[in-house]
C-alpha cells in the first residue's frame, strides 16, 4: 500500500486507496439534507403549473389554508416584493436578453412545472395534501417549443417584454481572432477544388435530465443570528453569495452547508427557486423549514442539459486533410437563464476542433428561449456536444473518402512532438499523446479482428450486423483561469481555496472550497496531503461543503476539484512547510538555511538531527520556544488560480451489434484508454470514467426528455425517462496512458467528465457503421430499436460498402489480408 | 384520518406505533424511527434506493404500507452489520469501489444480499439482472457487479441469511 515512488518520494500518490467516505455511506450513517430534523420544523410543498405558457387568472387558496396542519400558503403575488430575481452569472454578449426569473411565478407562467404557490405545514404529507387543494385558473397562451420555429418572425414570444425569442448570438471566428484562417474562404476554396470535398450535416443533441439519485432538498434554520441553509447542492459558496445578492441580505449572515450530497452531474449547480422559496418561508415563520422535491418534480423543474441543433460544415482535401470547420448552433435555453445557461454552448465553442489541426474555424451559436424548463450544465456542458459533432464528422468524412476512420484521425491530429500546441481557437494544449492512447486502445479492442468479423457479417448479410465506432476526444476542463473567464464575461473567477490547520496532536485538518458529491475528495485529497506533509493518510481530515468552515471557494463542477482545488492544497502545504522551517530550526538550534524537509521530517543538512512536523506542530501550539519576530502558527492557506485549462484526452472504441430484424442495439465491446495525466488514485479515477461512460452511452441509446405539443414533459418519471440499469450496461475495458500535464505541479488533469464527453459519438459512430450497408449516414439519438429498425426499412443492402471502405482507403488493406488498417504510429510510446 | 397500531421489529428493536393507513414503510422508517439510512430516490418504485428486507426478503419500502408490516421483522442498511463487523457485501462494496455518491448504496446492498441468498454463485449477467430494479447514476454499475461477485466469492451467502434476518 505504501510503496515509495523512487523519483518523487511519494508514498500515497498513485495508490488505489479505498475511500474514507465509504464507511458512513455503506452503513446508512449518512447526512443527506432530507435527513435533517430540527425542533418545530415546518415542511413545504410546491404547487406547480401544469401549463407551459399562460397567465394566472385566479388562485383560490382558501381550502388549502383550511387543510389540516397547514401553517401558511403563499402565491407568487404574496412573495413578489421580496423574492428578487434569480441570477444568471454569464452574460455572454453585451446585448444578451435576460428575462426576470422569479422563484415563484407571479401572474405569468412560462414552463410546465414552474412554482405558483408554496404551502407550509406541520408534516410533508399535510403540505402535499394542501397543495392538491389550491385551485389555479390559467388562461393558456401559445407555447413555443421548437427552436427553428422560435426564431422565425411572427412566432409568439416566450417573454413578451424582450421582443424576441433569441437570448444571444455568440460568434468566434478564427480569421477575425487572428488564430487561424477565414473559414468561408476555406469552404469556398474547397468547393472550387476537384481534389477537395465539403460536407454539411445537421446533428440533434436531444434534451437530457441530469438525474442525480438524491432529489434536491433544502433545510433552512432562521433562528439565531445567522441564517443556516443546508442544501443538496454542488455549489454552497456560490449559492451563499447569490442568496445574499438575490434577497439583499448580508453575506455574513448566511451560512450555506452542503452535507452529504447524492450526485450532481451539473444538475445541482444553481441557486434554485426552491432554495429561495424555502428561505423566504422560514423567515416568515421564524422556524426551521424543509423542502424536498419528489422525483417527478425534480425531472420537471430542475434544469435539463444538452438540447442543441448543430449545423456543421467541414471542408477537406480528398487526401483527408481537414481545411475548415464551420459550426452553426441553435441552443435551447428553455424559459429562463440559470447560473451558466447561456454559456454552456460557449464552453463547447473551443472544442469542435478537438485534437485536430484545423486551419480555419468559425463557431456561431444562437441561444433560443422556449416554453420548457431551463437548460444548464450537465456533465461535460458544451464539450460533449462539440465532441459528438466533430467525431461524427470525422467518421462521415472517412466514409465519404473511403478511408479508415482511425487513419483519417491520425492524419489530422496534433502529434505528440508538437505539444505544447496552440489551436485554431487560441487555446494552448499543454500536453498529449494521442498516438499512445490510440495504440493501446486498438490493441485492447482487437480492432483488426473486429473489422474482419464485420466484413464477414456483411458478406453473408448476417441478421446481426457489427459496427465499430471511434471517438478520439480531448476536452478543456479544470474550470478555469480567472482571466480567461473574465475575458468571456463570466461573472466570477475560477480559482480555488484551501487552508491547512496543523493540530497540536499532529493531526491535520484540510479545508477545501471544492464541494464533493460522490467524487471521493476526502480520500484523494488526503493522499495528496499525506505526501506533501509526510503525515499518515489516516491523520488527514478533509473538511468541505460548509461556508463557515471554508469561507472561500468556487465549488465543484467542470472537472476542477483536483486540478484547481488539489493544487490549492499543494500550495497551502508548501506554505505550512515554509512557516514550520524557522520554528524547526529554532528547536534544532540550527540555521534556517540548513533545514531540509523530507517525508514529514525537518533535518539539519549533513546531520542526523531532526524533528517531525507533528513535533513542530505541538511546539508551535505550546509556543514556549519559538523564534522572535514570527507568529506562533504553522497553519496556512492558499488561493490557486490556474494558468491554463486541463486537457485530458483519450481514444474510445465501441463495437455494437445490431439485430437488423428488431433494431435492437447491443454494445458488444467498449474499450477506452484515457489520458488524465498522472493519477492520484487509480481506483477512483477509473470509477469516474465508468460513470461518465454510462451517462454518455445513455445519451446515445436511451435517454431523452420529450414534450408533447402543449409543452407537457411526457418523460417526467423514471418510468418514462429511462435511465440505464445494470442489465443494460456493457462491461467496459478501461486503461490509461499518463502524459503529465505541464500546467500544474502534480501533472494531473481532470477526469470527471471525460467518459461522458467521449462515449456518445463512439456509440453512435458504431451504430451508423453497422447500418452503412443500407446507406444509412446518420441516426438520431437516442437510437431506440424503433429508430434503428425504421432507418433500414425499404432500403437495399449493399454488402460491398464495408469492404470498399478500407480497400479503397489510404491503407489499401482489405480485411483479412493481414495488413494493418491503421498504422498505429507508436512514436509517442504507448504504455 | 384514523390510525392503526402496528408492532414491528426493525434492526432488532421492537416498536409499537400508531400509523396512518396510508403511511409508506419508507416514511415510517425515516420519519418515525429515524432510520434515515434508507432513502427515497423516486416516486414510481423504479429506483430501489429504499430497498430493505421484510422477513428476510428484499422489498422496496416505498411500495409497502407501514400497516402491512405489522408483526414482521424489517432489516435496513443500518442493521446489516453485526457486532461492529461489516456484512461481507458492505465490505465488498468498499473494497471494490462499488459506490460513489452513495445514495443508491443502501438499496443496492440490501438487494445484493437478497440476490446472493437466492443465487450464491451468480454470473455477471445474473447479477446485472438481479439488480435491475436498483438505479445508480454514478458508477456505471461495473464496480457494483464486481462488488457483488467478490462478496459471493467471500462466502457472504450464509452471512447474508443469518445476518440479514437476525
Amino acid at each position: 500500500m505504501t510503496a515509495v515512488d523512487e523519483t518523487t518520494g511519494a508514498k500515497e500518490f498513485g495508490q488505489s486507496r479505498r475511500r474514507k467516505e465509504d464507511a458512513r455511506l455503506i452503513t446508512g450513517r449518512t447526512k443527506w439534507t432530507d435527513n435533517i430534523v430540527l425542533p418545530g420544523m415546518a415542511h413545504l410543498a410546491m404547487v406547480r403549473s401544469p401549463v407551459a405558457s399562460g397567465t394566472i387568472a385566479s388562485i383560490d387558496v382558501a381550502d388549502a389554508k383550511a387543510s389540516p396542519g397547514v401553517l401558511g400558503v403563499w402565491t407568487g403575488a404574496d412573495l413578489d416584493a421580496e423574492q428578487g430575481d434569480l441570477p444568471c452569472a454569464w452574460a455572454i454578449t453585451p446585448d444578451m436578453k435576460h428575462p426576470r426569473r422569479p422563484a415563484v411565478a407571479a401572474g405569468r407562467v412560462k414552463f410546465a412545472g414552474e412554482i405558483v404557490a408554496v404551502i407550509a405545514a406541520r408534516s410533508a404529507a399535510e403540505a402535499r395534501d394542501a397543495a392538491d387543494k389550491v385551485l389555479v385558473d390559467y388562461d393558456d397562451l401559445p407555447v413555443v417549443l421548437d427552436m427553428n420555429e422560435a426564431i422565425k418572425e411572427g412566432t409568439p414570444l416566450v417573454h413578451e417584454e424582450l421582443g424576441t425569442n433569441v437570448n444571444a448570438v455568440w460568434v468566434f471566428n478564427s480569421g477575425e481572432a487572428g488564430t487561424g484562417g477565414n473559414v468561408d474562404e476555406a469552404i469556398e476554396a474547397a468547393r472550387a477544388d476537384a481534389d477537395s470535398i465539403v460536407l454539411e450535416r445537421t446533428f440533434r443533441q436531444q434534451r437530457l435530465v441530469p438525474a442525480f439519485m438524491e432529489p434536491r432538498s433544502t433545510v433552512v434554520d432562521p433562528t439565531g443570528e445567522q441564517l443556516t441553509v443546508w442544501s443538496a447542492t454542488q455549489v454552497p459558496h456560490i449559492a451563499r453569495f447569490l442568496l445574499a445578492v438575490v434577497l439583499g441580505i448580508s453575506e455574513s449572515k448566511v451560512r450555506f452547508i452542503a452535507p452529504d450530497v447524492g450526485g450532481g452531474f451539473g444538475g445541482k449547480i444553481h441557486l434554485s427557486p426552491e432554495e429561495v422559496a424555502t428561505v423566504l418561508i422560514a423567515r416568515k415563520l421564524g422556524k426551521p423549514v424543509k423542502y424536498t422535491e419528489t422525483r417527478s418534480e425534480s425531472i420537471q423543474s430542475a434544469h435539463h442539459g444538452r438540447d442543441q441543433i448543430q449545423r456543421i460544415t467541414m471542408a477537406a482535401k480528398k487526401d483527408g486533410t481537414v481545411t475548415g470547420l464551420k459550426v452553426d448552433l441553435l441552443a435551447d435555453m428553455g424559459a429562463y437563464l440559470g447560473l451558466v445557461t447561456p454559456g454552456v454552448p460557449v464552453l463547447g465553442a473551443f472544442m469542435f476542433n478537438a485534437i485536430y489541426k484545423i486551419p480555419a474555424y468559425e463557431f456561431k451559436c444562437t441561444n433560443v428561449f422556449t416554453n420548457k424548463v431551463l437548460t444548464d450544465a450537465y456533465r461535460g456542458a458544451g464539450r460533449p456536444e462539440a465532441t459528438y459533432a466533430i467525431e461524427r464528422m470525422m467518421d462521415t468524412l472517412a466514409n465519404e473518402l473511403g478511408v479508415d476512420p482511425l487513419a483519417l484521425r491520425e492524419k489530422n491530429w496534433i502529434k505528440h512532438e508538437e505539444f505544447p500546441f496552440t489551436t485554431v481557437c487560441g487555446l494552448t494544449y499543454d500536453s498529449g499523446n494521442y498516438e499512445a492512447a490510440t495504440s493501446r486502445a486498438v490493441e485492447l479492442f482487437d480492432y483488426e479482428g473486429l473489422r474482419r468479423e464485420q466484413a464477414e457479417r456483411r458478406a453473408r448479410k448476417d441478421p446481426i450486423q457489427l459496427g465499430i465506432g471511434i471517438s478520439t476526444f480531448t476536452e478543456m476542463c479544470g474550470l478555469a483561469p480567472s482571466r480567461v473567464l473574465g475575458s468571456l464575461n463570466y461573472g466570477a473567477g475560477g480559482w480555488e481555496y484551501s487552508a491547512i490547520r496543523m493540530l497540536p496532536t499532529g493531526k491535520v485538518e484540510v479545508l477545501t472550497g471544492a464541494s464533493a458529491h460522490g467524487q471521493g475528495h476526502e480520500t484523494a485529497f488526503s493522499q495528496i496531503v499525506a505526501d506533501q506533509l509526510g503525515v499518515p493518510f489516516e491523520d488527514v481530515e478533509i473538511l468541505h461543503g460548509d461556508t463557515q468552515i471554508t469561507h472561500k471557494g468556487l465549488d465543484t463542477y467542470g472537472s476542477r476539484s483536483l486540478v484547481v482545488g488539489g493544487i490549492a492544497i499543494v500550495k497551502a502545504a508548501e506554505k505550512v512547510i515554509e512557516k514550520a522551517k524557522p520554528i524547526a530550526a529554532h528547536l534544532l538550534e540550527a540555521n534556517v538555511a540548513d533545514i531540509e524537509f523530507d517525508s514529514g521530517k525537518f533535518s539539519v543538512a549533513g546531520t542526523d538531527k531532526g524533528v517531525t512536523i507533528q513535533e513542530v506542530a505541538l511546539a508551535t501550539f505550546a509556543a514556549h520556544n519559538y523564534p522572535e519576530g514570527i507568529e506562533p502558527s504553522i497553519d496556512a492557506d492558499a488561493t490557486f488560480d490556474p494558468e491554463n485549462f486541463s486537457y485530458p484526452h483519450g481514444t474510445h472504441l465501441c463495437a455494437t451489434e445490431i439485430d437488423t430484424e428488431t433494431g435492437k442495439v447491443t454494445i458488444r465491446k467498449y474499450v477506452c484508454v484515457d489520458d488524465i495525466g498522472t493519477v492520484v488514485n487509480p481506483l477512483i479515477a477509473e470509477g469516474q470514467v465508468h460513470g461518465g461512460l454510462a451517462q454518455g452511452i445513455a445519451q446515445a441509446l436511451w435517454e431523452e426528455a420529450r414534450h408533447d405539443e402543449s409543452g407537457t414533459l411526457t418523460t417526467a418519471t423514471f418510468v418514462d425517462y429511462t435511465l440505464p440499469t445494470a442489465a443494460d450496461m456493457p462491461f467496459f475495458t478501461t486503461d490509461m496512458t499518463e502524459t503529465a500535464s505541464t500546467s500544474n505541479p502534480l501533472g494531473v488533469k481532470g477526469v470527471g467528465e471525460a467518459g461522458t464527453i467521449a462515449s456518445t459519438p463512439a456509440v453512435i459512430n458504431a451504430v451508423v457503421d453497422a447500418l452503412r450497408p443500407w446507406g444509412v449516414d446518420d441516426i438520431q439519438m437516442p437510437t431506440t430499436a424503433q429508430r434503428v429498425w425504421k432507418a433500414i426499412q425499404g432500403k437495399e443492402f449493399d454488402a460491398s460498402v464495408g469492404a470498399k471502405d478500407t480497400r479503397d482507403g489510404s491503407h489499401e488493406a482489405a480485411p483479412g489480408n493481414g495488413a494493418p488498417l491503421w498504422s498505429g504510429n507508436e512514436s509517442g510510446g504507448a504504455q | 384520518m384514523g390510525t392503526r397500531r402496528i408492532s414491528v421489529t426493525v434492526d432488532g428493536v421492537a416498536y409499537s406505533d400508531d400509523v396512518e393507513p396510508r403511511t409508506l414503510l419508507v416514511h415510517y422508517l425515516r420519519e418515525r424511527l429515524g432510520k434515515t439510512g434508507t432513502v427515497v430516490g423516486c416516486d414510481t418504485s423504479n429506483c430501489g434506493a429504499c430497498t430493505v428486507h421484510l422477513d428476510g426478503r428484499s422489498v422496496k419500502s416505498c411500495s409497502v404500507l407501514a400497516v402491512q408490516v405489522d408483526g414482521s421483522d424489517v432489516t435496513t442498511i443500518e442493521g446489516l452489520a453485526q457486532n461492529g463487523e461489516l456484512h461481507p457485501v458492505q465490505q465488498a462494496f468498499h473494497e471494490n469501489h462499488g459506490l460513489q455518491c452513495g445514495y443508491c448504496t443502501p438499496g443496492m446492498i440490501m438487494q445484493a444480499v437478497d440476490l446472493l441468498k437466492d443465487n450464491p454463485d451468480p454470473s455477471d449477467a445474473e447479477i446485472r439482472e438481479g439488480l435491475e430494479g436498483n438505479l445508480c447514476r454514478c458508477t456505471g454499475y461495473q464496480n457494483i457487479v464486481k462488488s457483488v461477485k467478490a462478496a459471493a466469492g467471500a462466502g457472504s451467502v450464509s452471512a447474508g441469511v443469518a445476518g440479514g434476518a437476525a
